[in-house]
């Protein structure tokens, strides 16, 4: 009886400490921010990291003291990737948690199904999804009002890489991709811009996201002889596509790959195959191979480093297109406070913004504020690590 | 480089059908043996697959297994997961139908990838391969060494299976339960046993064509699906239920494929194999190899 009563009294004085203890910032009350990410299935791949992203910026945010003095409450919901699911979500922040303004969605899919309820709502939503038309209206042929978008569009990766095999003096290309919405959206792209600079496409090759190999899309190519090839995909089809064309001795071909080639880890699975090869990507895939005097060198690395340390695992640079959408709401809020009309504004106005993909610049017209030129470097691969092409 | 010749272009089409196609084949003799003793489909059976590869990975190469210690031990360990996908799954069954026999492999499978996510993470994996990376140029066509693994213990696994079945008295018994259950067991034969033995050696064949095919294709936790699906168009390609039907069945499929990609379109080279596979079941309703007089009696 009398352990009972002390173990009772014992743990009543442990919460009174952990009382006293734990209101050491005082903040003047909270802002908002929803989130929707697809965290589980599918899109996984995004909305992981892209989660955990946010809830580490904000961890360090309220520890440096907040916004101007006001918590960030993030309320991050997980869309699986479905667009109804993803809908509902956006409703309940806008009409129950009363945010200030959203990040996310993770897809395209479920970016263009929000925009509906974002201009409704005149609420501003920040999407992390990379097709062009999240930020374009076709009926009026401007970006939607309320509606901004970070990632690249896949027309300035192939910009920059059609820019650079140009300069190579190449204009005879061989283009591979996946049947999945990625590979699908770089092929139009690919093949809608290459008059524009010239470029003559002999081959165009599809496979799927689950192929075993494509030694007989290589094989073909081989038989064609084109000056470069093109690959487009994402999984472990862009690393089996690299050790075919190594293994099927093409390697007098140059191999480029798209944006989505940029983790370290595909350089370590192709077994030595991607040697040689080059691709464009972002600032946050390669922080390291940046020169000291990149303008994004401080911020990449900054982010790297933190992110490593906290989840011990590798950096994707997925989780990057929400640090950009993060910051500038947040950027937003301490400028305007949780004034939604304000909030938009504010990003629609913001110019040199350095973040994670390139450097913005946003304005009534170009709700993305991305060009080629400030969001992608041409890296290749030379033993075994990533390398800027000049 | 030297312009390659159509000759060599044909040459490496067929090694490299051949070679996709033997995975297909293990796949679709995993669900023979299945569908000769309990006639039911075994949607899991990709998922065999899945674990061989991921599992040898983790033993191989995370544990730092031998190749020769850590390929037994992974068939040991998927054949154990088939023994209990049986007995957990399968056997407890109230007034089975061959349908919810089915739909019960069917949540097996997805819980088994679920798991698999859980476990690996949903990055590929890679195996080095068993003879080096190093490509042998025949006649300009090139093979990776890693093609005669997959080949040969196609041929193994084929060889092994037809003595099983036709020389020893385990298999006849499980050959029995196949063509009547309830007569097998009347002259003694322990019908629940042979089902369970079904599943592990289904388990057992599935997880040799994983730890194979990982060297070359990479593995992860939802590649399953695509290869049951493929192996699943073998058999019924070369006839439910027959053995050779199926090697020829995978090997056609995966040929199909490969000289559809290289000759006429790559788009649509899934499609080439599903419209052959149509064709064949409008003229030869049984499969290739099956017999007509056996699909009538069976259920499904």
């Amino acid at each position: 009886m009398r352990l009972r009563r002390f173990i009772i009294l014992a743990t009543i004085c442990l919460f009174g400490i952990g009382l006293l203890v734990s209101p050491a910032q005082a903040f003047k009350g909270s802002y908002k921010v929803g989130a929707v990410f697809a965290v589980t299935g599918g899109a996984s791949f995004l909305g992981d990291p892209e989660k955990k992203t946010v809830e580490m910026m904000a961890e360090e945010i309220n520890k440096a003291g907040g916004i101007n003095g006001y918590k960030l409450e993030l309320i991050i919901y997980d869309t699986e990737g479905d667009a109804t699911k993803c809908n509902l979500a956006v409703k309940k922040l806008i009409t129950q948690d009363k945010v200030c303004a959203i990040i996310g969605p993770s897809l395209s899919g479920t970016s263009l199904a929000v925009i509906p309820v974002a201009e409704q709502y005149k609420i501003p939503l920040v999407s992390c999804a990379a097709s062009y038309k999240i930020v374009y209206d076709e009926k009026t042929g401007k970006p939607y009002q309320w509606v901004f978008k970070t990632p690249q569009s896949d027309s300035m990766a192939v910009e920059a890489l059609y820019t650079h095999l140009k300069n190579r003096g190449i204009n005879k290309i061989a283009i591979m991709s996946v049947t999945s919405g990625f590979g699908a959206s770089g092929r139009s792209e690919l093949i809608r811009l290459a008059p524009e600079y010239d470029m003559k496409v002999v081959a165009d090759e599809k496979y799927g996201p689950k192929d075993t190999d494509m030694m007989a899309q290589l094989t073909k190519i081989k038989g064609i002889v084109p000056q470069a090839i093109i690959n487009w995909s994402i999984g472990p089809t862009q690393v089996l596509v690299l050790r075919n064309w190594k293994d099927l001795g093409m390697t007098s071909i140059p191999f480029y790959q798209s944006h989505g080639f940029g983790s370290r880890e595909n350089i370590k699975m192709a077994a030595g195959a991607a040697e040689g090869v080059a691709a464009p990507l972002g600032a946050c895939n390669t922080p390291e191979a940046l020169p000291a005097n990149h303008p994004q060198k401080n911020v990449t690395m900054n982010y790297l480093n933190s992110y490593t340390a906290k989840y011990n695992e590798p950096l994707s640079s997925f989780g990057g297109h929400a640090w950009d959408a993060l910051t500038l709401v947040v950027k937003a809020l301490k400028a305007v406070g949780c004034d939604k009309a304000g909030i938009r504004d504010y990003i629609e106005n913001t110019k040199n913004f350095v973040g994670q993909h390139g450097i913005f610049n946003f304005s009534t017209e170009d709700h993305n504020g991305l060009t080629w030129e400030q969001s992608f470097n041409m890296i290749t691969v030379k033993n075994g690590d990533w390398v800027i092409i000049k | 480089m030297e312009k390659i010749t159509l000759a060599s272009q044909l040459l490496q089409y067929l090694i490299t059908g051949l070679t996709v196609g033997s995975v297909y084949a293990m796949v679709a003799v995993g669900f023979n043996i299945i569908y000769n003793v309990t006639e039911i489909i075994n949607f899991a059976q990709g998922e065999f697959v899945m674990l061989g590869g991921l599992i040898m990975v983790f033993l191989h190469v995370a544990m730092g297994l031998p190749l020769i210690l850590a390929f037994p031990a992974t068939i040991v360990l998927v054949t154990v997961i088939g023994i209990l996908i049986d007995r957990l799954a399968i056997r407890h069954i109230r007034h089975p139908s061959v349908f919810t026999l089915i739909i019960a492999t069917i949540a097996v499978s997805i819980i088994i990838k679920g798991m698999a996510s859980f476990i690996w993470g949903k990055d590929p994996f890679d195996l080095p391969a068993f003879s080096g990376r190093n490509p042998i140029n025949i006649l300009g066509a090139v093979i990776q060494p890693q093609y005669f693994w997959v080949i040969g213990f196609l041929v193994i696994a084929a060889i092994a299976l037809s003595i099983f079945f036709d020389r020893t008295i385990i298999g006849k018994a499980m050959s029995a339960c196949a063509d009547n259950a309830d007569a097998a067991s009347l002259v003694g034969i322990n019908v629940k046993q042979m089902v369970l033995l079904s599943f592990a050696l289904s388990a057992a064949i599935g997880a040799v064509a994983g730890i194979t095919i990982t060297p070359i294709s990479l593995m992860e936790y939802d590649r399953g699906a695509m290869l049951a699906v493929k192996g699943f168009g073998a058999a019924v390609l070369g006839g439910l239920g027959s053995f050779p039907g199926a090697i020829l069945g995978g090997l056609i499929i995966g040929s199909i494929e490969s000289f559809g990609a290289g000759l006429i379109h790559s788009g649509y080279k899934d499609a080439f194999a599903l419209i052959v596979l149509l064709i064949i079941l409008f003229f030869k309703p049984s499969g290739l190899l099956g017999s007509t007089e056996i699909s009538r009696i069976k259920r499904f």
